[in-house]
């Protein structure tokens, strides 16, 4: 949209011929200068710039909608891969919302990969078992993904479907897993990614995880220079979720925070010395990849263990607190 | 005001000062023919330029608003168009009352914090809030939402329009007739309808809808809230040339203050956090920088004050600084319980 033309977008002949000869092409290059610049650029009155802007304004401008019919079409076109842990599916209003970027936390050996493999599963089965009946691209750059263990899954949630003959080799069939470990390499398979997600009907996108792609840099490591690795994958990630209207979820680790990084603003200055002591003791556990990372993904789902055990069986003992983004905070037992 | 000051093509305005034009009492007496003759141009230009210079000089010397000054205003009238005004409630009461009552029309607030900490929350219960009617103490207004990151959930905008409906309704419990007249307009249904939501990627888009709003604000009457979140996203992705972005950032806040003031809406911008070093450590502070800092009537920061949630008002130039806590229920912002639940990992 930002890359329109000047020349097609109907403006008066004598007013796009002046555009051109002064080289703004498209409409970005228009609306990145301030009025009074593209005057002095063009040479014209203002109240034709003006009229000019405007025009230009109104044909990049996206469509509106309402709120309404925002819901309606969620309501038509499906708007959320249901997770089959109640709690959560009530709390995210439906489960995985499609079409944004989900984000799983938490320490290693907690159950992201795990939780990540039920989404494939869920994801490729049929309508009729409450899947999306399409293919899943998996990828995975710690090499953790385990077929074997994806079978045995299957055959415990759902024994009536892995029954029959070849629904397996058909449910893991439809699961395209590719490894990759470094972000180069990440780059260019994500433009590749675009076209073969219309083309072959793909319903997920799991990328597990996206730490192991940056922690590879070998970079200083200050945070600098690995948020800005990330900026383009980010954007990149966002709007093939958007534009192919699928969730894609990305899996995070952790990292354990010292105190003296604990960021405040300048009028909490105070309040933080008399509390230094104490916090000096814990040492905190944050989210990797930093925070504009986590400004940017919609939904942040975050594990933690509490009793002390994970992973019994299908229904485990961990227990999901939900995170403040995207919701409220509620507690599941 | 001088010929050099004209809002007239660079060329058009070097010819007239070149010619000998450097008033416009001098441009008074001429005809455009002749002024045509001496500058070397086509006679429509002149006749233009000419038009334009009486466009100025007639409107200097007409009387508005104030006998003294052109389109001024008496602060005493100021005032009272201000007790006027309606607020809109955030939800929260000890929030309200830092703010002055809510969010105030004909400014521009700026609200940023870390991620996670409500900013979207807050501007979801905004945009629900505006449209309470006014029998119930609310607007009775529409909102423009604007969404640059794609955070926008609808479900939840859905939650929180039930949740502010019964909370009214609860409110006003005693007032039978006045339940019976809204009944149609106190659904969720009707308020997700009266929120327009524009998606926008890229900062090419962001310049355009704020250029946009300016026609469509005029066709749609009853906008009393647009809605920005956040602000930052696309700056901070897109810009090499910061430079540049101070100037279209400008561009836009100027651009978004006249709109308070010409439609008599509120502005909510959301913005994101960066640490800055100053003072010998890394602080927090909100995105854009410190030129993008002046362009906002009034700032607010949320953060997290142990296990709670709480606002603060940064920058007003009215309101105290001060800070009050809020909590996010599943009906949207309402005041802080005792007892809040933070997820320990940030």
């Amino acid at each position: 949209m930002a890359n329109k033309l000047i020349s097609q977008m109907g403006l008066p002949p004598s007013i796009a011929n002046v555009f051109a000869a002064r080289n703004i092409m498209t409409a970005k290059d228009a609306l990145s200068l301030p009025e009074f610049e593209l005057m002095t650029l063009l040479d014209m009155g203002l109240d034709q710039v003006k009229s000019a802007v405007e025009r230009i304004s109104e044909i990049i401008c996206p469509p509106y909608q309402t709120a309404l019919s925002l819901m309606e079409d969620r309501v038509r076109l499906g708007g959320h891969l249901p997770t089959l842990l109640r709690g959560l599916d009530d709390a995210l209003c439906g489960g995985i919302p499609f079409g944004a970027l989900t984000e799983l936390v938490g320490p290693s050996g907690i159950g992201k990969t795990q939780f990540c493999l039920k989404l494939s599963l869920l994801a490729a089965l049929p309508f009729c078992y409450g899947g999306l009946n399409g293919r899943v691209v998996y990828i995975d750059t710690e090499y953790k993904f385990s077929s074997h263990r994806m079978v045995e899954i299957g055959k415990n949630s759902f024994p009536q479907i892995f029954q029959s003959e070849g629904m397996a080799q058909q449910m893991a069939g439809r699961i395209i897993v590719v490894r990759m470990s470094s972000l180069p390499e990440f780059m260019e398979r994500l433009q590749q990614l675009k076209f073969t997600l219309i083309q072959h009907d793909v319903k997920l996108l799991i990328v597990d995880s996206m730490a192991a792609l940056v922690s590879g840099v070998n970079d200083t490591s200050t945070a600098g220079p690995k948020q800005h690795l990330l900026r383009w994958p980010l954007s990149f990630l966002k709007s093939l979720a958007e534009f192919s209207r699928i969730p894609v979820v990305v899996t995070n680790q952790v990292r354990s925070q010292n105190t003296d990084e604990a960021f405040h603003y300048p009028f909490q200055v105070q309040e933080k010395d008399s509390s230094k002591n104490f916090e000096r003791l814990e040492s905190h556990l944050i989210a990797a990849l930093g925070i504009q990372w986590a400004h940017a993904v919609t939904i942040r789902l975050i594990f933690e263990a509490h009793s002390g055990v994970w992973w019994v069986g299908e229904r485990g003992a961990v227990e999901i607190l939900l995170a403040c983004k995207g919701g409220h905070v509620q507690h599941n037992p | 005001m001088e010929i050099a000051n004209l809002p007239i093509s660079p060329s058009h305005r070097a010819k007239l000062l070149s010619a000998g034009y450097t008033t416009f009492s001098s441009l008074s007496a001429v005809s455009p023919s002749q002024l045509a003759r001496d500058l070397n141009i086509a006679l429509q230009e002149a006749s233009d330029i000419l038009k334009v210079v009486s466009d100025i000089t007639r409107s200097e010397s007409l009387h508005g608003g104030n006998a003294i000054l052109k389109g001024a205003q008496t602060a005493w009238d100021m005032l009272s168009e201000e007790q006027m005004q309606k607020r809109i409630t955030t939800g929260c009461d000890d929030l309200d009352t830092i703010l002055g009552g809510g969010i105030h029309c004909k400014e521009v607030t700026e609200v940023g914090g870390v991620p996670g900490i409500g900013k979207t929350q807050l501007g979801i219960q905004l945009a629900v809030n505006v449209q309470i009617p006014v029998e119930y103490g609310g607007l009775g207004g529409k909102a423009v939402y604007i969404d640059t990151e794609g955070s926008f959930m609808v479900e939840r905008a859905y939650q929180v329009a039930e949740g502010c409906i019964m909370d009214t309704l609860d409110k006003f419990g005693h007032h039978r007739k006045v339940i019976l007249d809204c009944q149609e307009q106190m659904q969720p249904n009707s308020f997700l309808a009266n929120i327009f939501y524009f998606r926008i990627c890229s900062y090419t888009e962001q310049i355009a809808v704020i250029n946009y709003l300016q026609k469509f604000l005029a066709e749609q009457k009853d906008v009393k809230i647009i809605i920005i979140d956040s602000v930052t996203f696309h700056f901070r992705q897109d810009f090499d040339d910061l430079a540049l972005r101070t100037r279209v950032l400008c561009g836009m806040s100027l651009k978004l203050m006249e709109l308070t003031k010409t439609y008599n809406l509120a502005v909510v911008l959301l913005n994101q956090v960066t640490t800055k070093f100053t003072e010998g450590s890394f602080q927090l502070t909100l995105a854009l920088g410190d030129s993008w800092s002046h362009a906002c009537t009034n700032r607010v920061i949320l953060y997290w004050n142990g296990n709670e949630r709480h606002a603060y008002i940064d920058k007003s130039p009215s309101l105290r600084s001060a800070s009050a806590p809020f909590s996010v229920t599943s009906k949207g912002i309402r005041n802080a319980t005792s007892q809040c639940k933070r997820v320990r990992m940030m």
